[in-house]
This record gives C-alpha cells, structure tokens and sequence, in this order.
C-alpha cells in the first residue's frame, strides 16, 4: 500500500429515486424560507398603510399587477402548506402516522389540502373584495 | 455540510459496455457503478448483460453472473444471500437495498442500476467504507448496563417486556436506512443516522437495562438526535421492513417525557 487513498464520494442525490415524503421535506423547508420574504412583503404592506395613501397606493399597484398577484399567490400557499405540512409533522412528533399508509395519506393530505386551501382563499377574496 | 454536487474526484465519467453474453436468448442489462482505487481514474458506469435462463432471479445472482462470466475484477460484499447478514446492501434503481432479496424482475422499465450504498467514501467499485457508521453504533453503548448486582442465573425478562423489543431487535446493521438518509448525507459528523438511533431505541426500551438515563443524556443534542427531520427514506430503504422513523420519535417522545 502507497500513501492514503483519495477516495470518491458515493453518488447520492444524484441517485436517489425520490420519494413523496422526501419532496415534502423539501418542500417544507423551501416554503420555510419562502415565508421570510413573504413576511417582508406583509410588512411592507402594513407600514404602507400606516405611512399614508401615496404609500399605500404604491403597495396596491404592485399586488395589482400579474407579477404582484403570482408572488401574493405563492405566499398564501407557502404559508398554508407549511401549515399543514407542520401540523404533519405534530402528528409524528407525537408518535403518530408511522405506518407506510399512514405516512403517505398524511403527506397527500398535506400536499392537497395546503393547494385546496389556498384556492379557497383566493375565491374567497375574489368574492368578497372583487379582485382588488 | 450541505454539498448536493459529486466533489471533482468523484464525478462519474464514461464506463466501458461489455458485450452481450454469446448464445444468450434473453439478456438483462445492468449498468453497474465501477472505480478502482489503482488506477488514478474517476468512478465510471459499465453496462453489462447477464443472460436470465441462465441466472438466479435476484440483482445478487444477476452480479455474481457478472463476475463469473464476464468481468472478474468487479468487487463487491456478499455472504448469506437471504437477508440475513446484510454485507450486500446497496443502491438498486435508486433506492437502498440487499442485492439478495431484490429481484431483477421488480426493477422496472430499463437497466438494472447499482451503485453503492450513498455519499459514504468507496473502497472499491461497490464497496463503501463504513467505519463512520460503525463507530456509531459503538457510540450507543449496544450492550446490557445495570448497577444492580448481577443475578445469579440470567437476567428475567417478562413476555411483555420482551415484546417491546420487536421491530427494534431485527436489525442487521446493513446500513440500508442511515445512507438512504439526507439528515445523514450532509451531516454524518454529527447526526448518528437511523440505525445507530433505532439501536438505541432497542436499549432505553430495554426492561433489563439500567443505564436509560445516560443513554438520553448521550442522545440530548442537537445532531445526535435532532438532525432527524422525519424524512422517512429510512423506514422505506429498510430491507428488514424496520421502522427507525418511529423509533427516532419514540426517543423524542422520551427525551420530553423525563421532563415533564
């Protein structure tokens, strides 16, 4: 034997068949971070409103506008599928959930109801506020 | 440390593609995960073809035919060929798993691809170096602590207590669950992975073990224990059927019940 070997690293990621509960750990995480800029954009939102109308009225063209609606979009459904997802993760954390069918109905359920809930607010602000 | 791209040496270049089997009437083609430590060259991916009348049904059988007939210099782990001992785990059609109790046949659409087990420092072709992992299970401690006097026949376990153990007892330390792991991939310095923790689960569960509390105090940590985001690979890479998720959350459940 010569002196020590460098050895190569075992493929990983790139390998790995993915799995649903892994994208959704993912996805957790991706939302996660998502949520701080979302918070920034909400507290932009409520300094505008409490700086006056010409503020406001900045806040309300960019929310107004095709870019402005997808990133408000994106942010209710990061939020409320890092809701769900989290409530996921209560349910384990209290030692629930660990069978492969349960593990699997609770990530659908998480990933679906974070999707349903999201277009239901947005039906419910189109609604009630008209689309503003 | 987060590292999603191969460091340079161990990026995967080309890979020979050996000929099919002569007189061979239907063949199974394997792409398999090569690199030999003398000759300075990055991992590759050869392409072989194993004739299937003439080959067992599982991806182990279809690697031994390889050996034999085509490629002798292809190395890899194997003993029992029944799940028994686990020296065969590795990574087929992407998941992990024991090369002896994976047919051929369940690998879907395609070449059989095998590499071995993930983001562990390979010895060669599909040989991974697992003293990290193994140190690890020494870490906890996976033998009988007690302070009370020895009895003088053995140490009494009800059939109540004995069945606790179940699901935990059955591991055979392949390292299947903890390399399947991404907790794992990017923080194996720290986080003791799924099987070192399932093991020790099997001893703070243990009714004839005394050493419960050390045995916490030695997981309270923010890796140890915590860098298990319940990602579940584990508990699906599990070739036994196991259920280290479970177990990890039983320990946290534990870790917050002494609090209470």
């Amino acid at each position: 034997m010569t002196a020590r070997i460098e050895r190569p690293l075992s493929p990983h990621l790139q390998t790995y068949r993915v799995t649903l509960t892994m994208a959704l750990s993912i996805i957790h995480r991706a939302t996660g971070i998502a949520l701080y800029f979302g918070t920034l954009l909400l507290a932009w939102w409520l300094i505008a409103a409490a700086s006056g109308p010409g503020a406001y009225a900045n806040v309300q063209a960019f929310t107004g506008s095709i870019i402005g609606k997808l990133i408000v979009f994106g942010y209710t459904w990061a939020l409320l599928h890092h809701l769900c997802s989290g409530i996921r993760y209560f349910f384990w954390d209290l030692g629930y959930g660990f069978k492969p069918n349960e593990r699997e109905a609770l990530t659908w359920g998480a990933l679906i109801a974070g999707i349903s809930l999201t277009v239901l607010v947005w039906i419910i602000a189109y609604t009630v506020g008209g689309g503003r | 440390m987060v590292e999603f791209a191969l460091p340079k040496n161990s990026k995967i270049t080309g890979g020979k593609s050996w000929p099919k089997p002569a007189g061979a009437t239907e063949t199974r083609e394997f792409r398999v995960y090569r690199w030999n430590p003398d000759d300075g060259k990055n991992p590759s991916v050869d392409t072989y073809h194993v004739d299937i009348h003439d080959c067992g049904p599982m991806v182990l059988d279809g690697l031994i035919w390889i050996k034999n007939h085509i490629d002798p210099t292809l190395t890899f782990r194997r003993s029992c060929r029944e799940g028994v001992c686990g020296s065969c785990a590795m990574n087929i059609d992407g998941q992990n798993t024991l090369a002896c109790t994976k047919s051929m046949h369940d690998v879907k659409d395609g070449a059989v691809k095998v590499n071995p087990l993930p983001h562990q420092p390979v010895v060669k072709d599909l040989v991974p170096d697992l003293t990290n992992f193994y140190a690890q299970y020494a870490s906890i401690e996976p033998w009988l602590q007690t302070t009370t006097p020895t009895p003088q026949k053995e140490w009494k376990q009800s059939h109540e207590d004995r069945e606790k153990l179940d699901g935990l007892y059955e591991c055979i330390l392949c390292a299947c669950c903890s390399t399947s792991c991404p907790s794992y991939w990017w923080n194996s310095d720290r986080f003791l992975g799924p099987a070192a923790l399932l093991q020790a689960t099997r001893w703070v569960k243990d009714s004839r073990d005394e050493a419960t509390g050390e045995r916490l105090d030695n997981l309270e940590d923010p890796f140890r224990l915590y860098r298990c985001h319940t990602i579940m690979n584990c508990a699906k890479a599990c070739p036994k059927g196991l259920n280290p998720s479970e177990a990890i959350a039983e320990l946290k459940l534990k870790m917050v019940e002494r609090q209470i």
